[in-house]
């Protein structure tokens, strides 16, 4: 084997659309349920413009100056539509940033859903059109075409992956999960199962959440991390081609604050990557068109890249989580008949999977991630909010005369 | 230890939390011998209980809830029924005559009715006082200024005592806001419960109309506890008549007596809704655990709750709540709805969607169960033994300085 290896970079940009405290004595007269107060924790605007100050701008300015530097630096990016809509609304400044970096051509744009939902599994039509919608947006704001698939949350599953090889894409990522792998490790390009015309790329999770997670943990045995360490991890591994360093772009900034060192270990990774030789960096498209398969991965139940299951029970575990999104979907054909734009675009945000993550339960009781990504105070608040506004929705429909 | 009453001559949440602790304190090896006021079997095995009886009487017979009046007998048989004053002075006078037979370590005292008695123990015998606060003068009157008496002995008391106890930190709050007293003086320490999931009656539910509601559709919210200006009701049926301006289908079912009874019943006639409010008065037994299996939620919408017991026991029969910011409980119990008992238009937001919500229903009371079935009062013990010790020592070496 070749001594030759790759960083594949991958960092993914959203921000939902937060529903309000929205009651049902709104339902019927208001329907503004994305429009928090400035000073709520649901506060859209409020969110964007933080994150944008602590994570996209000061990220970006980063990523730019080591593109200059180091005309080996790639990486890949996945921007959803509603944190696009949002930049172009709230932090204009940084959503130029972002098409600054893409102007270096060496920025890939990775396809998804435009509302970051879990279409996928309820509608294939309604999960076409987001894509579609996505495609848009990304060509009109970053003139690039995606050729590989990642779908929300890095759901994933052997018919996901013949979805995207028929509708033309390269490649598809998905979460690089021991018992899938078995005794393969992530690090090489594989081909989903059943399929002819497409890669896989698997996330190596150990070394992304190295950085997602534990970067700032002072009681982990590793802290602090510094990019000498890190590298010296990757290259002590000979099993390997490709590093896929899957994560939320909110890692710089946001999950691991400035104060954590995150940015100054992000300013010196590609000096010490490349001082190696045979070490490069690579895009998810790179890496795809110059490798071939290894290996076939076969993924009949789906996978996700979220908490120790690694399945959709932290959107889909509970009752309120299952019955909400069901009646959300059940909504398709009517919503449709309405042709009112405005109500299907305030059903499609409805969709986005943060609102059912809000509302799991999983480990309310000790306190943890799930209810440090929350703007409520509890799972059971963040179902109230979103029934009163499903609850809107319906009553919108029957206003135009259709009867749900 | 100084207690008012103790199960089952408990009139409310006070005896049960004080019958609770002296349990848990006990099988940590705490020897506790409870002094009440009045004399009565209780089947208790896991400490002492005695009678306050002052030398002038043969006994004292419990007649009525916790303000009520109790029938004395003299040595001669006669009777006298005595009201809350003259019992209060009683139970200082039959607590000092015990004393000098005894041999304690420290003076642990819960709520103001035994403050006295133990301030006076104190002074006898120069004892470590602990003062064990479930609720303030302020709670009791719904925030209110309330008498001014109780308030003058909750001040006095309170100043004097080597170690303060609040059974939340909502009452740790009050303490301060209300006696002046410092946050340092004040240690919180939780009441809870010893988890008991309770098997469901298999003969028929109590409220057979309800039920036959239930199966049209019906969803029932209820309240279960005395109907005082604390208990912050009139705001539950307020909320009400908003739910059922938008889910006709729900009945509020009111269990409980008190002096807002009457205006109680009078508001929902007013607001139009007396069909959907059910009021039944204090209930024992069959009736009263039926009332909380009967419910969809269960509501405490208190002005002022030092802690509230009902909440945890609610789920202990299968119904999630919905409860005021404004209490204990809320500290400490996750899987509950929570409201501001002032916010009548959240309250009635959170009945309306929670009681159309199946899954959320579903959700909550699986969550609140798990979270229930672990709890107990170890670490309250745990918190109150290590304080007793503290004190014992503070104590002895005061003795040998």
């Amino acid at each position: 084997m070749s001594n030759k290896k790759s960083i594949v970079l991958y960092l993914h940009v959203h921000q939902p659309y937060r529903i309000r405290h929205y009651t049902v004595f709104d339902a019927a007269l208001k329907h503004d349920y994305f429009n928090s107060e400035y000073q709520s924790n649901a506060s859209n605007e409020r969110v964007l413009k933080k994150v944008a100050q602590k994570s996209y701008l000061p990220t970006n300015k980063t990523l730019l100056r080591l593109m200059n530097k180091h005309p080996e630096f790639k990486l890949s990016l996945s921007i959803t539509g509603t944190v696009l809509e949002q930049l172009e609304l709230w932090a204009p400044e940084a959503l130029r940033s972002f098409q600054e970096l893409c102007a270096t051509g060496r920025v890939e744009i990775v396809a998804e859903t435009y509302h970051h939902s879990l279409a996928f599994f309820y509608s294939l039509s309604e999960f076409e059109t987001q894509v579609k919608m996505h495609e848009t947006i990304i060509e009109k704001l970053f003139n690039q075409k995606p050729k590989v698939f990642r779908n929300t949350e890095l759901a994933y599953n052997n018919e996901l992956a013949k979805w995207a090889e028929n509708n033309g894409y390269k490649g598809i990522l998905a979460e690089g999960w021991d018992p899938i792998l078995g005794w393969r490790n992530p690090n090489f390009v594989y081909r989903p199962a059943g399929t002819k015309d497409i890669s896989l790329l698997m996330k190596n999770y150990q070394l992304s959440d190295d950085l997602a997670f534990r970067f700032s943990d002072k009681n982990w045995s590793e802290w602090p991390l510094t990019s000498e360490k890190y590298v010296n991890w990757i290259n002590a591994n000979q099993q390997a081609q490709n590093i896929n360093l899957f994560m939320d772009y909110e890692t710089f900034g946001e999950h691991q604050w400035e104060d954590s060192g995150i940015f100054d270990f992000l300013d010196h990774l590609p000096a010490e990557w490349l001082k190696h030789e045979g070490n490069d960096f690579k895009t998810v498209s790179e890496i795809i068109n110059e490798s071939e398969p290894v290996d076939e991965i076969d993924v009949p139940n789906t996978i996700t890249w979220a908490d120790t299951e690694r399945d959709l029970s932290a959107w889909l575990g509970n009752p309120m989580q299952k019955n909400s999104i069901e009646l959300l979907y059940d909504l398709r054909d009517n919503i449709h008949k309405t042709h009112d734009l405005e109500l299907i675009e305030d059903w499609r945000r409805l969709q986005t999977s943060d609102h059912f993550y809000y509302m799991c339960t999983k480990y309310f009781n000790d306190g943890d991630i799930h209810a440090y990504f929350s703007p409520y105070d509890s799972p059971y608040e963040a179902h109230m909010n979103f029934m009163n506004a499903y609850r809107d929705i319906v009553y919108r429909i029957n206003q135009k005369g259709i009867e749900t | 230890m100084l207690g008012w009453e103790l199960p089952p001559h408990n009139s409310g949440g006070l005896g049960v939390a004080c019958y609770d602790l002296c349990k848990s304190l006990a099988a940590n090896n705490a020897e506790i011998e409870f002094i009440v006021p009045y004399a009565a079997e209780h089947n208790i095995d896991f400490m002492t209980v005695t009678a306050a009886i002052p030398q002038n009487y043969s006994t004292i017979q419990r007649t009525g809830i916790a303000y009520d009046s109790h029938k004395y007998l003299d040595a001669e048989g006669a009777q006298v029924q005595l009201g809350i004053n003259d019992q209060h002075q009683n139970y200082i006078r039959g607590v000092l005559e015990l004393v000098d037979s005894r041999q304690f370590d420290v003076i642990h005292a819960h709520d103001w009715l035994t403050f006295k008695a133990a301030l006076n123990v104190k002074r006898k015998t120069n004892k470590p006082l602990i003062l064990h606060v479930h609720s303030v003068e302020s709670d009791r009157s719904g925030n209110q200024y309330g008498n001014p008496l109780v308030r003058d002995i909750e001040a006095t008391s309170l100043a004097m005592a080597d170690q303060i106890i609040a059974v939340s930190n909502h009452t740790k709050n009050k303490i301060i806001e209300d006696y002046g007293i410092p946050a340092s003086a004040i240690d919180v320490v939780h009441n809870s419960i010893e988890a008991n999931v309770k098997i469901t009656d298999e003969i028929a539910n109590s409220y057979q109309y309800i039920e036959s509601l239930k199966s049209q559709g019906y969803k029932v919210v209820v309240n279960i506890g005395r109907l005082t200006i604390q208990k912050g009701i009139p705001n539950l049926i307020k909320a009400a008549a908003k739910v059922l301006e938008i889910e006709p289908k729900v009945l509020f079912l009111i269990v409980g007596s008190g002096e807002q009874y009457h205006e109680l019943v009078m508001l929902a006639a007013e607001l139009g809704i007396s069909d959907k409010v059910i009021f039944t008065e204090f209930q024992r037994s069959k009736k009263w655990r039926d009332a909380f299996i009967i419910g969809d939620l269960f509501v405490m919408p208190s002005v002022s709750e030092p802690f509230g017991l009902t909440p945890l026991e609610a789920i202990s029969y299968g119904t999630p709540s919905l409860v005021s910011k404004q209490s204990g409980v809320s500290e400490v119990f996750k899987n509950c709805l929570k409201v501001d008992y002032w916010d009548i238009d959240e309250m009635a937001n959170i009945i309306t969607s929670a009681v159309s919500s199946p899954g959320l229903l579903d959700e909550i009371t699986s969550k609140a169960t798990d979270e229930y079935s672990i709890m107990s009062w170890d670490d309250s013990t745990n918190k109150l033994m290590s304080l007793y010790r503290h004190h014992r020592q503070l104590a002895e070496a005061a003795h040998f300085e």
